[in-house]
Order: C-alpha cells, then sequence, then structure tokens
C-alpha cells in the first residue's frame, strides 16, 4: 500500500437510485475532519446507476465512481474487492461507512483485508493534535467508548450522529470514473435480485399514533394488551427486532435500521430497550412516552415522558383510564 | 455438510454494568454472560440446515462457566459435537477474537462458518466479517435465511425497510447471521442438565493471540442531555397521568 494520505473517504450508499441520507452527515463531518488533517474529502459511490447520483454530493472535493452492469457493492465480496483496489493505490487516511448492513460487512471485510484497524458503531469523531479519536457506543447504548487511532482506520458511524446539512451542496464536484477492477464473474458470491418489502396490511410509516412492543412483553398472549391500548388511541401497534424475530408480528411492523423510520404524533415504547437501532426508526416522534422496568434503559434518554415501571400492569390501567374518558365524554 | 457455529459471550445487560479501575475496561468480577443474541440464530440458522440435509454441526466457544452452558444447550438442542478453546484470553478485541476462532478452525474443514452479525460489546470490528477476511473466505452478513443449493447457498441479506438483497455465495464461506427464519428453539432446563451428564465437550488448546487494533482511552456511561420527564407513582397514578397528557395534547378525547 502506498504511503498514507490525508484523505477522508466517505462510502456513499444508495438504494433504488436514492443516497441514504447518512451519507450526506458523513460527508459533513467528513469536510471538517479532511480540513483538519489538510486532506480532501473523496465520495466512493459503486454500483450500477451510481454514476447519476454524483451530482447530489457536492459537499465532496472529489468523487471516485466505479459504475458497472450488475455490480452490486451489498455483495460484500464485490463491494470490497473494489474498494480494496481503490484503497491500495490511494491509502485514504480515514474510510467512513453507515453503521448499516452494507456498510458494517464492507467495512469489517475491508479492514481485515487491508490489515487496517476498524471502530465500529461511532457516535462522534474528532481531531486532537491530528489524532483521529472516535466514540463508540456499545452495550445497546448503556456504555461509551472512547478510541484513539495513530494512522489509517477504518470506521463504522451510526445514522443521526451529525447534521445533514453540512453535506448538502449544489455545486458539482469532480468525478474519476474507474472501471471495475476485477470482473465480477471470477467471484463465488453472486447477486441474484433485490427482495423489495411484501405489502403488509398497513403501513406503520403512515400512523398518527403508534403503540411499540418490545422484548418487555414477554408473551405473544400478552401482545392483546397493546391491541387494545392503540384501539383506544386510534393507532397501530409496532414493534422491536425481537418481538418480529419471534413471529409475533409481520415484518412491517417493524421499527428501527432495518425496519420503518416513523413519525408519529405520539409513540408509546412499551418494553423497549432504546438499542440505537431501534431508536433510529423512530426518534423523531413528536411525543415519546416510555415504560420500561429499568430506569437505566436509554429509552428514556429519547423519551419525553418515562415510567419505571411493569408494562402489564400500566397498560390495563391505562385503558381502564381512557376508557373511563370515554365513557364520561359520551 | 459440516457447519460450524462460533459462540460470542456477552455482558447481560439486565446487569448493571460496572467499569474497572482501569476505566478502559468492564468489571467482569461480577459480571453474567449470555450467548449474543444474533449469535443464538446463528446457530437455528445450522440446526435448521442440519435438518434438511443431515449436516454436522459443530459449535465453538471460548472457555468460560456461562460460555459452557450455551455449549452444553447447543448440544441438546442438537448439535453434533462441541468445543471448548482454551489457552487464550484475547479481552475485549474481537479481531483478537477472530483470530483465535481462526486458530481453533485449522483442521476442522467447514463447508460454512456461521456466526452472528455482532455482538452489544463489539468496538474494533465484528467477528463475522473480520474472520472471513482473515480466512480469505467469502462473505456475507447481516443474513435473515441461508438456503442451500449445489456447491453454493443462496442467503437473503437484510437491507432497510424489510427489503433485502438475495446473494448466491460458494463454499466454503463465512455468514454473518442476523436472524434465522424462526425463532431460536426452546430447550428445557432439564434436558440441558441430562445433557452435562450424558455428553462431553471437546477442548481444543489454541496459542494466544496479539490483541492489535485500537487503543481505548476510556469507557463511560452516556449522560444524557435531556432525559424523559419521569412519572411517578403506582401504576394506576403513572396511567392517569398519561390519560392526562394524552387529552392535555388532544390526542385522545
Ligand atoms: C444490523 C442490525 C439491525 C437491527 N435492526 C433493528 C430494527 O430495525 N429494529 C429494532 O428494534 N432492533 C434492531 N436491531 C436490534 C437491536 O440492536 C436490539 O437488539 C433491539 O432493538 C432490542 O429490542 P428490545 O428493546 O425489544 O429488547 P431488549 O433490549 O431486550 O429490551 C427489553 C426491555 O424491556 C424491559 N422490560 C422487561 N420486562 C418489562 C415489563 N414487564 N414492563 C416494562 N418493561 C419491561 C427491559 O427492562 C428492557 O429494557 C438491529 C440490530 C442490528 C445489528
Ligand atoms: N447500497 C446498496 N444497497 C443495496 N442495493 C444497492 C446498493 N447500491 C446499489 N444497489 C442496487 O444496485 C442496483 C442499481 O442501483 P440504483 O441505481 O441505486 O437503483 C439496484 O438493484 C440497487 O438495489
Amino acid at each position: 500500500m502506498s504511503a498514507t494520505s490525508r484523505d477522508v473517504w466517505i462510502y456513499v450508499e444508495h438504494l433504488r437510485g436514492t443516497v441514504a441520507a447518512h451519507t450526506y452527515e458523513l460527508l459533513g463531518k467528513g469536510r471538517e475532519i479532511a480540513a483538519g488533517l489538510g486532506g480532501r474529502v473523496v465520495a466512493v459511490v459503486l454500483g450500477e446507476g451510481a454514476r447519476p447520483l454524483v451530482a447530489t454530493l457536492g459537499a465532496a472535493d472529489s468523487v471516485l465512481c466505479v459504475d458497472a452492469p450488475a455490480f452490486n457493492p451489498a455483495v460484500p465480496e464485490a463491494g470490497v474487492a473494489v474498494l480494496r483496489a481503490l484503497a491500495e493505490a490511494r491509502a485514504p487516511r480515514l474510510v467512513a461507512f453507515g453503521a448499516t448492513s452494507v456498510g458494517m460487512d464492507l467495512a469489517t471485510l475491508l479492514s481485515a483485508r487491508l490489515g487496517l484497524p476498524l471502530v465500529v458503531n461511532c457516535k462522534d469523531v474528532r481531531l486532537e493534535d491530528g489524532r483521529v479519536v472516535a466514540i463508540s457506543q456499545m452495550c445497546g447504548g448503556k456504555l461509551l467508548a472512547e478510541v484513539e487511532i495513530g494512522g489509517a482506520a477504518i470506521l463504522t458511524v451510526l445514522a443521526g450522529a451529525f447534521p445533514v446539512q453540512p453535506g448538502m451542496s449544489d455545486r458539482t464536484p469532480p468525478v474519476e470514473a474507474i472501471p471495475l477492477p476485477t470482473p465480477l464473474e471470477g467471484m463465488s458470491s453472486k447477486m441474484r435480485r433485490l427482495l423489495e418489502p411484501e405489502p403488509g396490511d398497513v403501513d406503520i410509516t403512515k400512523a398518527e399514533v403508534l403503540v411499540g412492543v418490545g422484548r418487555g412483553i414477554q408473551r405473544k398472549e400478552n401482545l392483546a394488551l397493546a391491541e387494545e391500548l392503540a384501539g383506544l388511541l386510534g393507532g397501530t401497534v409496532c414493534a422491536s427486532r425481537p418481538v418480529i424475530d419471534q413471529g409475533w408480528l409481520p415484518l412491517n411492523r417493524q421499527v428501527g435500521k432495518s425496519g420503518m423510520v416513523v413519525r408519529p404524533k405520539l409513540y408509546v415504547a412499551l418494553g423497549i430497550s432504546g438499542a440505537p437501532e431501534h431508536v433510529e426508526g423512530m426518534k423523531d416522534s413528536d411525543l415519546i412516552i416510555a415504560i420500561n422496568t429499568d430506569a437505566k434503559a436509554p429509552i428514556f434518554d429519547v423519551a419525553d415522558y418515562g415510567a419505571e415501571a411493569d408494562l402489564l400492569e400500566v397498560v390495563p390501567a391505562l385503558v381502564e383510564e381512557l376508557k373511563a374518558g370515554c365513557a364520561s365524554a359520551a | 455438510m459440516n457447519i460450524a457455529v462460533l459462540l460470542n459471550m456477552v455482558p447481560d445487560l439486565v446487569e448493571d454494568l460496572e467499569i474497572d479501575a482501569s476505566g478502559t475496561a468492564l468489571d467482569t468480577q461480577w459480571m453474567r454472560y449470555v450467548l449474543s443474541e444474533s449469535d443464538e440464530h446463528a446457530l437455528e440458522q445450522a440446526l435448521l440446515l442440519k435438518g434438511r440435509l443431515g449436516a454436522r454441526v459443530t459449535v465453538l466457544a471460548l472457555e468460560s462457566g456461562d460460555a459452557e452452558e450455551a455449549l452444553f444447550s447447543s448440544l441438546a438442542k442438537g448439535a453434533d459435537e462441541a468445543v471448548k478453546i482454551t489457552g487464550v484470553s484475547p479481552g475485549h478485541s474481537k479481531r483478537a477474537l477472530a483470530a483465535t476462532f481462526k486458530e481453533a478452525l485449522k483442521n476442522m474443514p467447514s463447508d460454512l462458518i456461521l456466526t452472528g452479525v455482532y455482538a452489544i460489546d463489539d468496538l474494533d470490528g465484528h467477528v463475522a466479517g473480520l474472520l472471513a477476511g482473515m480466512m480469505g473466505l467469502p462473505f456475507v452478513g447481516v443474513t435473515r435465511s441461508v438456503e442451500p443449493a449445489d456447491g453454493h447457498v443462496v442467503v437473503q441479506k437484510e437491507l432497510p425497510g424489510g427489503a433485502a438483497v438475495e446473494i448466491e455465495v460458494g463454499l466454503p464461506a463465512v455468514l454473518g447471521v442476523l436472524s434465522a427464519p424462526q425463532p431460536p428453539r426452546y430447550v428445557p432446563v432439564a434436558k440441558i442438565r441430562e445433557t452435562r451428564k450424558s455428553r462431553a465437550l471437546v477442548e481444543r488448546v489454541t496459542a494466544p493471540v496479539q490483541p492489535d487494533g485500537v487503543t481505548i482511552r476510556r469507557l463511560f456511561k452516556p449522560e444524557p442531555a435531556e432525559r424523559a420527564t419521569m412519572l411517578e407513582g403506582s401504576p394506576e397514578e403513572v396511567a392517569r397521568q398519561i390519560a392526562a397528557l394524552l387529552r392535555q395534547r388532544g390526542l385522545v378525547r
């Protein structure tokens, strides 16, 4: 690998022709870090259909683009083959990915293949005397680690860590279009197709009131409680991942990183710990009320109101209270 | 088909986490460990493949009391062999853990290596992808299903919003499982106890690996910028306050 440059590379994630919002967060932060290092921000956009996306990457000083038929960087082997070839030739100081399904795979594999250190799930990155310092979020948001990186490194960064605005620009950046450095045919992983989510009974992104249930609901039968509450509030029940994984609710009710991003007027979080992957999907709700038996649950950091209480006690009481209210209003 | 499943023990978040005197590590003295959630799904995925193909499933974990429980529980669920790796302590480093698994997998030919795609205490990487990179094997992470085919597997890798990409992966390969197509099977405690009596763990001594990677300056607990306004009192009192809030905001009549 050539001598390390001062450049900061931002991996541009896109799906169905749209660049993911967290990419702009990274571009904005990348500008600040690159300025401190005396280097440039380089956006790296890969995959079939990548070329037209360059127009949206004006916050970068330049863009590296590999757009080739049938090339999908969500196939880790394909994405990493290209990233590795680019990085070995140009030696970026930092390569930042979103801590997403695609970003996690690429960052980890690239780090092992290049032998570069990696810090995952960063929620802040800054420079101190030319050294990169990152804050990584661990243990479902209950712990933070401050780590220092001397030389070149790879980071994955949580969505929502930085503002989007500094990463937006109308200017058209210079692009270097690069042919695929390795043929896809020789690889042992092959992209077959994109599977779209199955259309479900309800679209939780349109609901004005959501009652979110987490593992604290404990058993499938208890979902009836949440359904009754949602009914009284004119809302819909949604869930965190473990509830969906149990098969208690369909996939289209999942809120969070691999589910839906929702923004209802009211989000009631029942027995949800508030892991970053869940919070990412509901933090912008107008009013968040959380019920959790653990006073230290990170959900209370995003909720407006909270109660350290058993949902199996509070929900029935709330249902009674709301029913009584309806009766007296009638 | 030979399938290796790598198990990672992680801090049980039900307990309070304490930081030790060095300020750079968790105080492990009283810490309870549980099997990492995505590893539970990796094991389930392996057992589903075993059911379909008659695959041979070997589980591996680093020696510890809590890990033994996970290994016996895996045997009780249907794994064919359980390997306890001794002689190492990779500390917090997932790179060191991946290197340890790589050593332990030597002379253990596997068509598929399955492990969870992440663990809650990951900091310097995620084991699955690191291991694949170190072993020079193909890798797909964040899988939600793995279907066997001729000389390869077809996996679904999750994307945001419930979408997925379907990828054909040649074997041998490493997969980072996020969830199995069905919930991890349950095994009664009595059956695990029985397994402890009737089965033995295979021990594999591995040379220590040099933990490399990033320097932890400090661990700390987040200070919430704005914490929720906490509603106090009995469940009925809490319910009354919530109802009042909702009425006040016009969210209910
Ligand atoms: C790539 C990736 C994608 C992911 N995508 C998502 C996603 O889209 N959505 C998502 O939600 N997660 C996602 N996750 C998983 C995420 O990391 C967490 O594991 C998950 O959000 C935890 O769900 P939970 O809060 O329901 O469960 P837990 O973290 O187990 O929390 C349960 C909570 O319930 C409380 N509780 C228990 N009993 C009661 C009771 N009787 N009354 C009140 N409270 C009680 C407990 O105190 C605890 O805080 C993803 C992870 C990865 C790696
Ligand atoms: N980051 C990504 N994650 C998943 N699929 C991607 C990604 N980038 C590109 N693709 C796929 O590549 C093809 C063309 O991309 P696009 O032009 O963005 O629609 C489509 O099949 C996309 O699903």
